[in-house]
């Protein structure tokens, strides 16, 4: 339902191409959009327009390389901007402390405490082998305490036994306490949520504070949240001494700006996020992530290390070599579809790829087991149909349907998209193969993508899209089909 | 309920909603013209109450269309924006009515994650059993952890029978369980608390279609309502989540919670515009009776920030 920043800005520069520099008219036209962009983003008002001046000032009078479009070099200046300012990464907990070092968890309703709560205590026993204990000091919404005390046996965590009727403070106390007698090296206190306008919780929070002396303050924040963000900032962190941030689900699709006018606002780091509902979803921040997916660019940063790690070299290498031959047999294709899968899914390839309007709509519709069913027909084929596809004629096709559990219909758009994707690959090779290809993709949709990425970052086999996964088809990855879905694919997908 | 007129209760609810919003416009008509400036403060203020840029947009038009006729008073120019902003309202604001026959009248409560559907159900079962329905609540959130006990908390304050599995549990069955139950105890209205789930994904909005699937095969008017329960500090996003569960999860009315935090709710006047969806209700607090019906005249003037009219 956005367009990506990029789409906005190239209307804008369409007439600036091959200009010397951008002027401050330029500037300011394309500033317009990144602050329409901006507030999509549900960045908080003050927040962009301090932000959108202090861009202008940096962009104004900045030469146009010849290599990029006006357009993507704006968008680069902005990204740059966005992660400077969303701050550095890593920035973990301080627990080297006297134990227990205590971290105290604070947030609206609904932020995603409790859980957060619980990852964190798991992250923290898992990877620095310290005991933790969770204790929550929710006595306002019912079942909260037996919430946390469920997630602690998830996550095989410890937590303070509940004791009916006690208030937080107390609570607070006792659970300091036990850690101390029992050893513990970290405890996590999760508070109830509470509204920055709702005097007696806040103060009741200050309290807790007070009596516990946390060496962390987490403020959780929905990475949902619009424009009430500068509020929630400001009035948490006028009560209690914020050590940091945790942005919630940043699995839905929301952009995310939240995460910017948190960290203008309250000035402090933004620490983890989180990443689903398993306990396990607790991912470290990454502000040139989030920074690209505020202005709707996609999170190719993390799309290129998946790709990275989960396609194997040999197989790579392999498949670049028979397709230089010009070959490209049912083995060949189903070896992508396999990659595709190792890599997420489709769904999970398409919320990471930039400028993913179109595919999105092509993913939503889409059968998540789509991808198994097509593994399933090539594995009903013999090897000699494998390799010489044009073998299948109608018997064959049946029994191959009957095999795999599938109709006669989709055994033929395999083939047929199978052809299709044949004839890519010889396109390419005429074209001068895989390197012209990735060469190619700096027209379409990612062409931001180079700014983006340090050269070395990308595998050598060229993007994701060219012989890692999903073969391209020439001319289409330059026009309006930024992510590469293999030809014929979509079509399928329609059935 | 109290004695308090209602429609200063529901003006409690935008309280703050309109004093920031009233607050910021105010500032801007002490000044002595309606030049762009000016224009694009009251634009960029709306769109700080959650509007978005298309509809803080159009109403930044109305703004400079109406200046000549209507003169510069601060009244007048937000007697514009609050027309304007009802228009939008107006038409979406539909109270939830239970008159389902054969009984019961099936309500599926959906949204997000903490976005407050227990709460919301809660305050829904209080309602209706205000107005002499009887109520049956299930519990469908099978998934998070503890989710079924703290329904059981608040079905026990409502006074209403609630039916639940265990935690893991096939909601779609508990889901028939509560339909065979109310149908054979002739209840009104059947609640069903769902999961939250985020709009993107697919296997719990697989789950949701599976639990439709088995109310139709009941009563192919079943549900009769898909209520999604927005929010409001919540930005644009929320209008994503509207697209999406409409499409889904046929999401045929809205209810937008913690209306009484700072957060202005503004998303409210461009998912009317964008999908016309009818508001049923909004939360202004985590008390049983914190639930108000959705005055669009009432609430256009509050979001502005000008005071409720007198009936």
């Amino acid at each position: 339902m956005f367009d990506s920043l990029s789409d906005r800005l190239g209307s804008v520069f369409e007439r600036l191409r091959g200009r010397g520099a951008l002027n401050e008219e330029d500037v300011r036209a394309a500033m317009r959009e990144v602050r329409v962009a901006l507030l999509e983003a549900d960045v908080a008002l003050p927040v962009v327009r301090s932000f959108v001046d202090q861009v202008t000032a940096k962009a104004v009078g900045v030469q146009v390389l010849r290599s990029v479009t006006p357009g993507q070099q704006v968008v680069k200046i902005v990204n740059d901007a966005l992660v400077e300012l969303l701050g550095a990464e890593n920035s973990e907990l301080r627990l080297d402390v006297t134990p227990p070092a205590v971290v105290m968890m604070v947030g609206l309703q609904g932020s995603g405490k409790t859980t957060t709560t619980a990852k964190l205590a798991r992250r923290i026993q898992k990877q620095e082998r310290r005991k933790v204990l969770m204790a929550s000091l929710d006595v306002n919404r019912p079942a909260a305490q037996e919430q946390l005390a469920v997630l602690g046996k998830q996550a095989e965590v410890a937590t303070l036994p509940v004791v009916p009727g006690q208030q937080p403070v107390d609570i607070a106390r006792r659970a300091l306490q036990a850690a101390r007698l029992q050893g513990f090296d970290v405890l996590l206190l999760d508070t109830a949520g509470r509204l920055g306008v709702d005097e007696a919780l806040m103060s009741e929070m200050a309290a807790v504070a007070a009596a516990s002396s946390p060496h962390e303050t987490l403020l959780v924040v929905d990475a949902l949240t619009g424009q009430d963000a500068v509020n929630v900032a400001r009035s948490f962190s006028e009560r209690v001494e914020l050590s940091g941030v945790v942005l919630t689900r940043m699995d839905g699709d929301a952009r995310g700006g939240a995460a910017l006018s948190m960290r203008a606002v309250t000035g402090k780091p933004i620490k983890f996020v989180g990443t689903g509902e398993a306990i396990d979803r607790l991912e470290a921040f990454h502000p040139e992530r989030v920074a690209g997916r505020i202005l709707g660019m996609g999170d190719v940063v993390s799309l290129v290390e998946r790709a990275a790690q989960t396609i194997e070299a040999d197989e790579a290498e392999a498949m670049a070599r028979k397709l230089a031959k010009g070959g490209f047999d049912m083995d060949d294709m189903r070896a992508q579809f396999r990659q595709m899968q190792r890599m997420g899914g489709l769904g999970a390839l398409a919320g990471m790829m930039p400028g993913m309007k179109a595919a999105k709509g092509a993913v939503a519709g889409m059968d998540p087991k789509l991808l198994t069913r097509m593994d399933a027909i090539i594995g009903s084929m013999t090897a000699g149909e494998r390799a010489k596809p044009e073998l299948m004629n109608a018997r064959r096709r049946i029994r191959v349907a009957k095999g795999s559990g599938t109709t006669v219909q989709d055994v033929n758009r395999l083939l047929k998209m199978h052809q299709e994707m044949a004839g890519a690959m010889k396109k390419i090779k005429k074209m001068g193969g895989l390197g012209k290809l990735a060469a190619m993709f700096g027209k379409g949709g990612m062409g931001a993508l180079e700014g983006l990425v340090p050269p070395g970052a990308l595998p050598k086999s060229g993007l994701p899209g060219a012989g890692g996964g999903l073969p391209g088809m020439p001319g289409a990855g330059g026009a309006g089909a930024p992510f590469n879905l293999p030809p014929g694919l979509d079509k399928i997908l329609k059935k | 309920m109290t004695d308090q007129p209602w429609l200063q209760r529901l003006s409690g609810g935008f309280r703050r909603t309109s004093d920031r919003l009233g607050g910021d416009l105010a500032g801007l008509f002490t000044r002595a013209a309606l030049d762009e400036e000016t224009l694009d403060a009251v634009e960029e203020a709306l769109i700080a109450a959650d509007l978005g840029p298309a509809a803080a947009g159009r109403i930044r038009e109305q703004l400079a269309a109406a200046r000549f006729e209507r003169g510069l008073s601060r009244e007048a120019v937000l007697g514009v924006a609050a027309d304007e902003i009802e228009r939008i309202l107006r038409p979406v604001a539909i109270p939830l009515e239970i008159e389902a026959f054969p009984r019961p009248q099936v309500l599926l409560v959906i949204g997000v994650n903490g976005s407050g559907k227990t709460t919301t159900i809660a305050k829904l079962a209080h309602l209706l059993v205000e107005q002499d329905y009887g109520v049956l609540l299930a519990a469908g959130d099978t998934f998070r952890a503890a989710a079924i006990g703290q329904l059981q908390v608040w079905a026990d304050r409502a006074g209403v029978p609630l039916i639940a599995g265990k935690e893991g549990a096939d909601a779609a069955g508990i889901v028939y369980d509560g339909v065979k139950r109310a149908t054979a105890e002739g209840i009104d209205a059947l609640i069903v608390d769902t999961a939250g789930r985020l709009q993107n994904k697919q296997g719990l909005m697989d789950e949701l279609a599976k639990i439709r699937r088995v109310l139709g095969r009941l009563n192919p008017a079943s549900p009769h309502n898909v209520i999604l329960v927005l929010d409001a500090t919540n930005g644009q996003n929320a209008l994503a989540q509207v697209e999406v569960f409409k499409d889904t999860a046929g999401v045929n009315g809205l209810v937008m919670t913690k209306l009484d935090g700072t957060a202005r709710g503004g998303v409210l006047v461009a998912a009317a515009e964008k999908y016309g969806l009818p508001i049923h209700a909004i939360g202004v607090g985590e008390g049983i009776d914190d639930l108000r019906p959705f005055d669009p005249r009432a609430t256009a003037r509050a979001i502005v920030g000008l005071p409720p009219e007198e009936a």
